[in-house]
């Protein structure tokens, strides 16, 4: 066990956790946020994902001892005018449905858009393919990205 | 249905019964919550004004909350039911909310299982009419209690997007006539209004779904999710082998890893209790378990389909029979034979296997994605050896289950249970499954195999045989008596014995074979393989024949007006006929009936590297009333996408007896990608409405396999297409 300062969505948060924790573990259980989600625990399906100093990460495979510093921001801590657009876009054409895995897939849509504000297929398939949805909500995922995109220009 | 399910009629909810209502419809009940906290939003968890009803609550801020018997896992019965209630209430879309009902047989029972579940496509068809008879006697009741207070005829009164209106300008909301509401007396048989004059039913856009924004922001709250105060993480350490036992143990350098909180052996394994998943999950690995494999499933798979081939080539019990197929098979003409081999299947919903229970010593109270909560509360009571009226059990949202969280066997119910006995009560536990547990943990898609054999003559299809060999999902199960004809499953072989297609000599049979792995039903159940089975081999049939796939399969229909209705839809939306295709693409369609929704898809792909591409998938539903289209088009898209990745990707092999996918880099799921377009038309109809959960899912590994047979490519016959491949 060894302590450490996690600082997420701008709060700093002591925790005393076995250095091997994975942040996912740590988000959840410790700290007690849990929109972030376990669906794989390898790094495969994308549920756990979050940013690390603004970049997306599989929280799950990320363990606390290698955070240090950084800047952590969780679903509960995402208000870019990117994460905005999309979880309006989300609603608006209801991609949800059993909505596990979608904190991840609108974290990583959010980061998306930050990166590159008009996405084509391609651009959103190589950004997105990180992140499983069982329920294959991805018809909506695809159409809901653009709409967030379109929703930006203005 | 055995004691083993005995519905809980005794529990506080039925306990209260003040008023009832015609056939179907009890409300008026006043709902006992015992301080489970059960709105969605703070501003009706605080009305005191509730109108205590069974199915619907009204707060004093006007919302009316609808009590969902079925789970809302993704296929949407919290907007289904709440439609429903609204169209009869004449209620504004935006007042209403739903959360799950409690767990009670006698309120909540699904009318189509007669005990409380979800599953079968089954919400919207078993609540169609009991759900608009809740929302019309509440509104005359509301309007009755409104005529009350104004001293006005009731007649005279209207209902509009939630407000109660009297000629003289008298107006109000429904909460602040919710309690006076209640005073009155429920109508017998309520009116239901006209198809014609709904507002919200069948109409695009008039609704959206209710659990879209939470599901958007991380607030949705899942079994996972939950964190009462002491709640310990369990972990079990479970047989590597199906059947095995614990022989011997040693936990002591499991017990010294930080947080662990205690240690114990329970049926299924060897249980870690832990503050949390990462101690837990750390300390089962350093669990030191000999186990007792004596009576543990040890074939593997390969062996497995050495068997299964074996049998085939004999006559199984008799299905279905129809003239006399081997008689005309000696006649002559064209014989084509072909195996299909489907694999053993995870469900693997994205939220693994998971489930809560606060046991208190004289009572228990339990919280988790439960699809069949009847037969779960009375294992859970049996366990902890309480009266079933001293265990509550709250349905909570679920990420997924595809048949995973409907347990026939209620094995995750007991397993809480057994483990919250383990450690004593006042210990509250979470019992979480890792993904390599839920995917390793059994209860698959059966291993199934089908032997066809067919005979073409002069253009015409004379003969077919299918021969089937597979294992039973009910056998031993409470659900038997009612699935089970003669000792066969009808599970295994429904759609196989009764194809759409007119073919005057015709055979179905069924070798029922026991296997140590757990089985169950598996989004569209039988249809999962019998669809593909028949589908791509009418398709080979009618190439032999010299026939157009669309135009052959509907000469064979005549008596089968829906399915037609779905080929001939979507012909037209995929433009069959006129469509010119890109060089190196082909289409393949498909049509199948489940759960009596019926469902036509066109898929076109063309080859890549590595095997098929899909770019676009077609799809015509047949489900009567269609009651929300959006939702419709949803189930449709995640169908095929759904079924998609299985025929492309998945299995689970066993070695030895021992499952060998652990997660999704071995059991590959569909990434968005591989996602082709989906085009969905819904085909009008005045029919009974059907579920739409399932029923996307069965057509389109056949369409698949049809359209590679276009490019000159032999339909694959054993399944997953891709079998190397992992993530």
């Amino acid at each position: 066990m060894a302590a450490f300062t996690l600082k997420i969505n701008g709060r700093e948060h002591q925790i005393d956790v076995d250095p091997g924790t994975p942040l996912l573990w740590a988000i959840r259980d410790n700290v007690g946020l849990t929109g972030t989600k376990y669906g794989c625990g390898v790094a495969q399906c994308g549920a756990c994902t979050v940013y690390v100093d603004g970049q997306t990460v599989r929280s799950c495979s990320l363990p606390v001892s290698a955070v240090g510093k950084s800047e952590v921001t969780t679903i509960e801590g995402l208000t870019s005018k990117e994460a905005v657009a999309v979880q309006k876009a989300w609603a608006a054409h209801d991609v949800p449905q059993c909505g596990y895995c979608q904190s991840g897939q609108v974290m990583s849509a959010a980061a998306l858009l930050g990166l590159n504000p008009k996405p084509t297929d391609q651009d959103i398939d190589l950004a997105m393919n990180g992140n499983i949805c069982r329920c294959a909500t991805y018809v909506r995922i695809r159409a809901a990205i653009h709409s967030a995109a379109k929703s930006l220009e203005g | 249905m055995n004691a083993h399910v005995k519905p809980a009629a005794s529990t506080a909810l039925s306990r209260r019964s003040l008023l009832k209502a015609g056939a179907g419809l009890v409300l008026a009940t006043y709902v006992a919550r015992n301080g489970v906290a059960y709105a969605q939003d703070g501003a009706a968890a605080k009305s005191v004004n509730i109108a205590p009803n069974t199915f619907l609550v009204i707060g004093q801020d006007d919302t009316v909350t609808v009590l969902c018997k079925h789970i809302e896992f993704g296929q949407g019965p919290f907007t289904g039911m709440a439609t429903l209630v609204a169209e009869e209430l004449d209620a504004d879309w935006t007042q209403m909310r739903a959360d799950h009902a409690p767990s009670n047989p006698v309120l909540y029972k699904n009318l189509l299982f007669g005990v409380q579940g979800t599953g079968g496509s089954s919400a919207i068809a078993n609540s169609y009419e009991q759900m608009r008879k809740v929302g019309a006697a509440a509104r005359a009741m509301l309007v009755a209690a409104a005529a009350d207070e104004w001293k006005v005829p009731a007649e005279e009164i209207t209902v509009e997007k939630g407000i109660i209106k009297h000629a003289s300008g008298k107006q109000s909301g429904f909460g602040a006539l919710a309690a006076k509401a209640m005073q009155q007396p429920a109508p017998a048989n309520p009116q239901l209004k006209d198809p014609s004059a709904f507002k919200l039913i069948g109409k695009e856009g008039a609704v959206t779904r209710l659990d879209s924004v939470a599901k958007s922001n991380g607030t949705a709250e899942y079994t996972l999710d939950i964190k009462d105060p002491g709640t310990l993480t369990v972990l079990v350490a479970r047989s590597p082998r199906f059947g095995g036992k614990v022989a011997s143990f040693d936990a002591a350098a499991a017990k010294a890893v930080p947080g662990v909180v205690d240690i114990k052996k329970v049926p299924n394994g060897v249980a870690v209790y832990a503050d949390g998943f990462w101690p837990a999950k750390t300390a089962r690995e350093l669990l030191k378990i000999t186990w007792d494999d004596s009576k543990a499933e040890t074939r593997g798979t390969a062996q497995l389909l050495e068997e299964f081939r074996a049998r085939a080539k004999k006559q199984g019990a008799l299905v279905k029979q129809e003239g006399d197929v081997d008689a005309e098979i000696a006649k002559g003409g064209k014989l084509i034979e072909t195996e299909f081999v489907f694999p053993y299947l995870a469900h693997a919903p994205m939220e693994p296997i998971n489930a809560f229970i606060h046991w208190k010593g004289e009572t228990a109270s339990a919280r988790y994605g439960s699809q069949f909560p009847t037969p779960d509360h009375a294992a859970i009571a049996q366990v902890l050896g309480l009266d079933i009226a001293k265990v509550e059990l709250k349905t909570i949202l679920a990420g997924g289950s595809f048949g995973r969280r409907a347990q026939q066997s209620t094995h995750v119910a007991l397993e809480l249970a057994q483990v919250a006995k383990a450690i004593g009560p006042g210990r509250p536990v979470k019992l979480v499954w890792t993904r390599e547990d839920d995917m390793r943990g059994g209860y698959y898609r059966p291993f199934s195999l089908h032997r066809m054999r067919g005979v073409v003559r002069d253009g015409k299809i004379v003969a077919w045989s299918d021969t089937i060999v597979g294992q039973s999902i009910m056998k031993g199960s409470p659900f038997e008596a009612m699935t089970m004809k003669n000792g066969l499953d009808s599970t295994a072989y429904e759609g196989s014995n009764e194809i759409p297609y007119q073919v005057p000599n015709f055979r179905c049979d069924l070798h029922q074979v026991d296997v140590g792995v757990p089985v169950l039903w598996w989004r569209s159940v039988g249809h999962t393989h019998t669809g593909y089975a028949v589908e791509a081999f009418v398709d080979q049939l009618l190439e032999a024949a010299g026939q157009d796939p669309v135009e052959g399969r509907l000469a064979m229909m005549a008596d089968k007006p829906r399915h037609a209705g779905v080929l001939k839809a979507v012909a037209q939306l995929a433009d069959w006929k006129g469509a010119k295709l890109e060089a190196g693409r082909a289409r393949g369609v498909a049509v199948v009936e489940s759960f009596n929704t019926y469902v036509a898809q066109v898929v076109e792909l063309s080859m890549g590297q590595e095997g098929p591409v899909v770019h676009k998938v077609w799809c015509a539903v047949d489900c009567g009333v269609a009651v929300n289209p959006d939702i419709i088009r949803a189930q449709m898209e995640g169908g095929i996408g759904f079924a998609l990745g299985h025929i492309l990707y998945a299995q689970q092999p066993l070695e030895e007896g021992r499952p060998v996918a652990g997660n999704f880099d071995s059991y590959r799921s569909l990434r968005i990608n591989e996602m082709p377009q989906i085009e969905v038309a819904i085909v009008p109809s005045t029919e009974k409405p059907t579920g739409v959960g399932e029923p996307g899912v069965p057509p389109l590994g056949p369409a698949v396999a049809n359209a590679m047979a276009k490019l000159g490519l032999p339909r694959p016959t054993q399944l997953p297409i891709r079998p190397g491949d992992t993530a």
